[in-house]
């Protein structure tokens, strides 16, 4: 019993959030934050397939992310929902809880699908050079959906809120709630899993050292090749839930900001390490939110020591310069991130009795 | 033949500028197999210490336009200079005397750029700056190809910071330095070399262009904002990557190429297509050669 402790706890936890939310002990404001970390772990980990656990630099996380966006939001509003665009629902709307699910899953897998357009290249370039494929591909992936007209180019598209409520007519349960969690369970379990199979081993062997990995017979492109594949259907699966919490998507959402993001995230955490991936998200995404309340806190009580001029007023941009300024510091005094290149277990090995892991 | 003509000199004043933050890109990441992706927003500074030190000029001293402009450009260039210096020494240096693994000082460098638009637009607010007027603008028309003053100099300044930046690194002694660095970072201090001073002297060549060009766009397209230097920066650094990081010719040669491809591009198609279309003709050159048009493969030794 106590190997499933861990397990059990996890489940337990996310049974309480949703139940929660049923009940509406926890408000609109609190659900979404919880949403937003779930999301932000799954985007932080994935990237950590390429970016931690393979040794190469990725920065056009977003792209992905937004190609799962749009496919998921055209796939679902098709399906499940009366539109301008695509007029009546090609399927019974009381069907959506069962094939949104499947949705989600189909976005992920044409996300690993453009994830070639990066992993391709990958096979003969490297370090820098990747990089600039990986951003010149998110650049590319933006420009292309702004320029298709039919799903809204740069005004974005919406018409995913009738869809949960498509959902919750057919149950009235906090849909997105559950499928957020469940993806981002799967998800981390996905990526736990990989990495620490003989993939995984492949793909660690070629952050240390390719051409050894090469010659002690790994082949370095499949690999190359499943783990951009598996980080960039993750991307898509996140993007999916993205659009579907937000009910709004728009292209330049998800621009080299969002990447910064994500990777701002990955590097926080520390290189190689799922669990400081799932730490920094869940930091990150807590302190961009509570620093909606702390400004205007800080804001009256300048005022009130009169150093501020009545005139200026902190607005919430200075968010942008407390995290990064945060970030410089922590660079500063741990530069190999929160938990380096460890998981939890390795700095507490008593958590070993508490999960069982094959 | 006259429309290509014209898209030509645009293209050659667009390349211009990402030639001269390219230049900027190529030089640190030569000495220091640093991206600093702070770079562009250096730019942006540079366009606003050129708009603050031009009013300044221009509303205290009551000067000629002309004196403005010649008593802007070097302090313009000093002072961003200044700024790169400090962000080297502040961020950069205790990471390198730490041994950080390279990406972590890159993300720093990626904080360092978001810090300086958004402390900028925390300060300043969202008002778009309107810079003031130095040149009279002098339109030259040869048949239906017209020039104006400013577009020869910006193109020519591009040219002569190439000209002056390969002198630099080829025929001097720092040049040779920042290449010994760049080939062997260990050995090179045993030789008596002031590692430091070498840095920072990259660093205060590399944001004096950065600067240099920040004054040249802020005069060829008047409207500041703090997210300018964003966009710019980042397709500067592609620029950079494509003529062969770390390879002054590389930064020249791609800059130029990815100004032509976009004026092109905006030429023969509607506009938004512009990001798609270069970006996708860099993949391509990549794809063809994966250490971009002057890069060197590096070997690996077994």
């Amino acid at each position: 019993m106590q190997k499933y402790s861990f397990n059990i706890g996890i489940w337990a936890m996310a049974a309480i959030v949703v139940a929660l939310s049923q009940f509406g002990a926890l408000d609109l404001y609190i659900q979404s934050v919880i949403m937003f970390i779930g999301i932000n772990i799954i985007l932080s980990s994935s990237l950590n397939v390429v970016n931690g656990y393979m040794g190469e630099f990725s920065c056009g996380h977003a792209g992905f992310m937004c190609i799962g966006a749009y496919v998921s939001s055209v796939l679902s509003v098709m399906f499940f929902a009366q539109d301008k665009i695509f007029g009546a629902p090609i399927l019974p709307p009381d069907l959506a809880p069962l094939g949104f699910p499947i949705i989600v899953i189909i976005a992920g897998l044409v996300s690993a699908v453009a994830g070639l357009i990066v992993a391709i290249p990958s096979f003969k370039t490297r370090g820098d050079y990747l990089a600039i494929i990986t951003i010149a591909a998110n650049y590319m992936v933006i420009s292309a959906i702004e320029n298709m007209d039919v799903i809204g180019g740069p005004r974005g598209f919406m018409g995913m809120k009738r869809v949960l409520n498509a959902m919750e007519d057919v149950v009235d349960i906090p849909w997105m709630m559950i499928w957020v969690i469940l993806g981002t369970l799967g998800s981390v379990w996905m990526i736990r899993r990989f990495v620490s199979s003989t993939y995984g081993k492949g793909i660690m062997s070629i952050c240390q050292d390719e051409v050894a990995a090469e010659i002690m017979s790994v082949n370095t492109n499949k690999m190359k090749m499943a783990a951009f594949m598996l980080s960039s259907g993750l991307a898509g699966v996140a993007g999916a839930l993205f659009a579907h919490v937000l009910g709004y998507v728009n292209p330049q959402s998800f621009n080299i900001m969002k990447s910064t993001e994500c990777m701002v995230m990955v590097y926080l955490g520390g290189m190689g390490s799922l669990g400081g991936s799932i730490i920094s998200a869940i930091f990150f995404t807590l302190m961009l939110e509570m620093l909606r309340f702390i400004i205007p806190a800080i804001d009256t009580g300048l005022h009130f020591l009169h150093l501020l001029p009545d005139s200026y007023h902190l607005s919430q941009v200075w968010k942008w310069v407390i995290i990064p300024l945060t970030l410089i510091l922590l660079m500063q005094f741990r530069p190999e991130g929160i938990m380096g290149n460890k998981e939890l277990p390795d700095l507490f090995p008593r958590l070993k009795k508490f999960y069982k892991f094959k | 033949m006259d429309i290509l003509i014209q898209n030509l000199l645009n293209g050659l004043q667009w390349g211009s500028f990402y030639a001269l933050i390219a230049l900027g890109y190529t030089l640190v990441y030569g000495v220091l197999l640093l991206i600093n992706f702070a770079h562009g927003d250096i730019f942006m500074v540079g366009a606003y210490i050129a708009f603050f030190v031009a009013t300044a000029f221009l509303g205290f001293m009551d000067f000629a336009p002309w004196m403005v402009l010649a008593l802007t450009v070097p302090l313009t260039m000093i002072l961003t200079a200044g700024v790169g210096v400090t962000i080297e020494r502040i961020a950069y240096r205790p990471l390198r005397r730490k041994g950080a693994h390279r990406l972590y000082v890159v993300i720093t460098a990626l904080m360092c750029g978001l810090i300086l638009e958004n402390g900028n637009l925390a300060l300043l607010g969202a008002s778009r700056k309107k810079f003031p007027e130095l040149l009279d603008k002098v339109v030259y028309t040869f048949g239906n190809v017209s020039v104006t003053n400013l577009k020869i100099i910006v193109i020519f300044a591009a040219i002569a910071v190439f000209l002056l930046l390969q002198f630099i690194v080829t025929k001097t002694k720092i040049g040779m330095a920042m290449r010994g660095i760049s080939y062997d970072k260990f050995a090179i201090p045993l030789m008596g070399i002031p590692i430091d001073n070498v840095i920072v002297f990259t660093f205060v060549l590399g944001s004096g262009m950065a600067g240099l060009a920040g004054l040249l766009f802020a005069m060829s397209y008047p409207i500041l904002e703090p997210y300018m230097g964003a966009l710019i920066g980042w397709k500067a650094f592609i620029a950079a990557v494509v003529g062969g990081i770390g390879d002054i010719r590389g930064a020249f040669i791609g800059g130029f190429l990815l100004g032509f491809i976009e004026v092109g591009v905006v030429a023969l198609f509607p506009s938004t297509f512009r990001d798609l279309f270069a970006f996708s003709i860099l993949l391509v050159i990549l794809w063809i050669k994966p250490t971009g048009i002057f890069g060197v493969a590096k070997t690996t030794k077994i």
